[in-house]
């Protein structure tokens, strides 16, 4: 509250002193009102649609008008979006579960890398980590369908070495794993690398004073530190991956690997009646996300984050 | 701990054994063209307390950190007794050292910070060694917390403590107290004398802070470019400096080029810008020719008349007056136009009666002037590089007229 004890100082001594009368601190009104223009952008974008959202997804439809809703609480949309797309949860957060593993494989030496050996090279190497977003989401994605075709190189290589069992990867959950996995590297290594940036050199070094040889150093002194870039990459990858279907609709097959988001999207634009039932998805999505991630800090988060 | 550890011993994965004094024997290091130290040897004996003083840059935390294994020198030899250092990789070391940031682990409590080096070496009762050393620095009650919930003050005690845990041969302080604020550094100086004095270790003290290194060091070794100009008991350091950069970085001095123009008994007879004086011949460095005359600021005396008898004097006029409590600091400009500093006691009830401008005449014993090689542009960054001195070369300081400083008593020739 810095903001509030600079108001109030004004004028007289600068020293924090106790204030002669000893009375309570004057409450300054400036951090309120630097609060409100997020407050009200949040509460007219978020707070009113969350609660509409919600309103919608107990509604039940008019028997003989589809498209026509009325006022109702129907929890039957959340035990239909609960058993018929059961299967569709699942596959997201498997599918989530893989890419958030896969991109702290691929993000986490590619920070440290990025932190203590790359020297002249770091700039350079952000930018190539930070490039991707100047072209479109869709498009990069459609440029991965390319990439993982049948007779693109990497399934012709593998189907070569016979180790393509079904001789596709579009159309396929490894595709979409892959695409989920590339789409959210950057979220998963700029924390990262954030945080090791940010770790005092000397600790690392005190570790390795102490007795501590390199690999025992990085298990005990620099993977803790770095611990909240890694609890904030994995929630940035895993969030979004959860709730992503563009990456499932480009790569993927329409019967086999279609995840949540799909579901909901087709609900919402393609089946008429589907209103009630696409936002009892969405809210039995959030749902389970908040659950996993608040178990998840729970497990492995610092005190700062809760 | 793992496979190796658990039998309450020091050998695990090439920790090297090693007792006795540290010898660095011809130890160069490099960083491009750069030469950080330049073919430094020294021994320290074992259980002393040794105090490495410098101005920043001068290559005194770069042999620390070749000690702790933390560089590894471009030539030369690091030891412990006899064995062989050079080469071997911190966690090897039998050395310890306490960083200028304490860089403890932010992640772990104060316990487990400094159980870190017993449990890494497989000691059986890690946490009770942790409970002793903490103990010894008096933060037992503190133990529990993170280090971000400590202060500074408290943070350099654990930092302590986290290293004298494990009893090194050797442990290494770099800059330890520079954090701390004056009160604090000098109640952490006794306590660090105390620790030191009780556990017996060899301490090598590293530090820009001329008063701290000759209050804890029994020796002090002033080093410039990365060599060591002068080395030995802080009282002979201070009272015969070697080169007119020691002369000004450990404590103050008035210092004045001149020529050695003959001899007279034990004395050399010394021209200094028109004036004559004198310097012991088992003072001075120089014998004959070029040589900086020297004379501390505490050992010259203001006189309101010329003084009678031997002829160690100078006319000067007081340019600055301030009273520091204990002693009164008079800023004087000599004959040749160059300012000395002049320090007296305040013995006397009399308030002094001097004020800028008044005439007045220095004097000395001529058996506590020195005689150093000239050397005109160390003595500067001596002056420069050290804080206390440089502000009252700035006082000092008439506008912005070069030669208006302490060390550049120069012969207008």
């Amino acid at each position: 509250m810095t903001v509030a004890s600079a108001h109030v100082a004004g004028g007289g001594t600068t020293h924090a002193d106790p204030a002669p009368g000893g009375g309570p601190r004057k409450r300054s009104w400036t951090a309120y009102l630097l609060l409100l223009p997020g407050g009200l952008w949040l509460l007219l974008f978020f707070v009113v649609p969350l609660v509409q959202l919600f309103t919608v997804s107990l509604q039940s439809g008019f028997p003989g008008y589809p498209g026509y809703y009325y006022r109702d609480v129907n929890v039957g949309n959340y035990a239909t979006a609960l058993t018929e797309f059961a299967g569709h949860f699942g596959r997201s957060l498997l599918y989530a579960g893989l890419a958030t593993v896969f991109a702290f494989i691929l993000a986490y030496p590619l920070a440290y890398a990025m932190a203590f050996k790359a020297g002249k090279w770091r700039g350079v190497m952000m930018i190539c980590v930070i490039a991707p977003f100047f072209t479109s989401f869709i498009l990069r994605t459609i440029a991965w369908r390319q990439i993982l075709a049948d007779d693109g190189p990497v399934a012709s290589t593998l189907n070569f070495l016979h180790l393509l069992p079904g001789g596709h990867i579009t159309e396929t959950w490894m595709a979409v794993v892959a695409g989920l996995t590339y789409n959210f590297l950057p979220f998963m290594v700029l924390p990262i690398y954030a945080s090791l940036e940010r770790a005092d050199a000397r600790v690392i070094e005190a570790g390795g004073d102490l007795y501590a040889n390199g690999f025992t150093t990085f298990r005990t002194v620099t993977l803790p530190m770095s611990m909240p870039g890694v609890i904030a990459g994995t929630l940035l990858t895993f969030i979004p991956a959860a709730g992503d279907y563009v990456n499932a609709d480009l790569l993927g097959s329409d019967r086999s690997t279609k995840m949540v988001g799909n579901v909901i999207e087709s609900q919402f634009f393609k089946v008429l009646g589907g209103f009630p039932v696409a936002a009892a998805l969405s809210f039995t999505l959030m749902a389970l996300i908040l659950a996993m991630v608040f178990l998840y800090i729970r497990r492995f988060g610092t005190e700062e984050l809760l | 701990m793992g496979i190796f550890g658990g039998n309450g011993t020091k050998a695990s994965r090439g920790f090297r054994e090693a007792k006795g004094n540290l010898r660095i024997s011809g130890v160069t290091k490099e960083f491009g063209d750069f030469t950080a130290v330049d073919d430094l040897s020294l021994e320290v004996p074992r259980g002393s307390f040794f105090a490495l003083l410098g101005p920043s840059g001068c290559g005194k935390t770069t042999t620390l950190r070749m000690v702790a294994g933390l560089e590894q020198p471009t030539g030369g030899r690091i030891l412990i007794g006899e064995t062989d250092l050079t080469g071997s990789r911190p966690y090897e070391r039998p050395v310890n050292t306490v960083f200028q940031s304490y860089a403890l682990f932010p992640h772990l409590t104060i316990r487990d910070n400094v159980a870190f080096g017993p449990k890494r070496r497989g000691e059986a009762d890690a946490l009770k060694l942790a409970d002793d050393a903490l103990e010894l620095v008096q933060m037992t009650h503190l133990a529990a917390r993170k280090p971000s919930q400590l202060s500074g003050g408290q943070q350099q005690r654990v930092a302590v403590a986290r290293a004298l845990v494990n009893r090194p041969e050797v442990l290494l302080l770099d800059e330890p107290l520079g954090a701390l604020d004056l009160k604090l550094r000098r109640q952490m100086q006794v306590e660090l004398k105390r620790i030191q004095t009780e556990v017996g270790l060899t301490f090598i003290h590293v530090t820009h802070d001329q008063e701290e290194a000759m209050t804890m060091a029994d020796t002090v070794a002033v080093m410039n470019h990365g060599r060591i100009e002068q080395m030995g008991h802080p009282e002979v350091l201070y009272d015969l400096p070697k080169t007119s950069f020691v002369a000004n970085f450990l404590g103050q001095s008035n210092l004045g080029d001149g020529v050695v123009t003959g001899s007279d008994g034990d004395d050399l007879v010394v021209e200094v810008a028109g004036t004559t004086v004198r310097i012991p011949k088992s003072r001075s460095v120089v014998r004959d020719g070029a040589i900086t005359f020297g004379v501390r600021p505490e050992k010259v005396r203001i006189r309101d008349a010329r003084p009678e008898g031997a002829g160690n004097d100078v006319r000067a006029t007081v340019v600055d007056v301030s009273f520091t409590g204990v002693a009164t600091q008079f800023l004087v400009t000599v004959a040749s136009g160059t300012t000395w500093a002049v320090y007296e006691q305040n013995l006397d009830v009399e308030r002094n009666h001097l004020r800028p401008g008044d005439e007045v005449w220095l004097e000395w014993d001529s058996g506590h002037a020195f005689g150093v090689p000239v050397n005109d542009a160390e003595a500067a960054a001596a002056t420069n590089a050290d804080p206390a001195a440089a502000r009252s070369t700035q006082d000092a300081a008439t506008g912005d007229e070069p030669d208006a400083r302490p060390d550049a008593l120069t012969v207008p020739s």
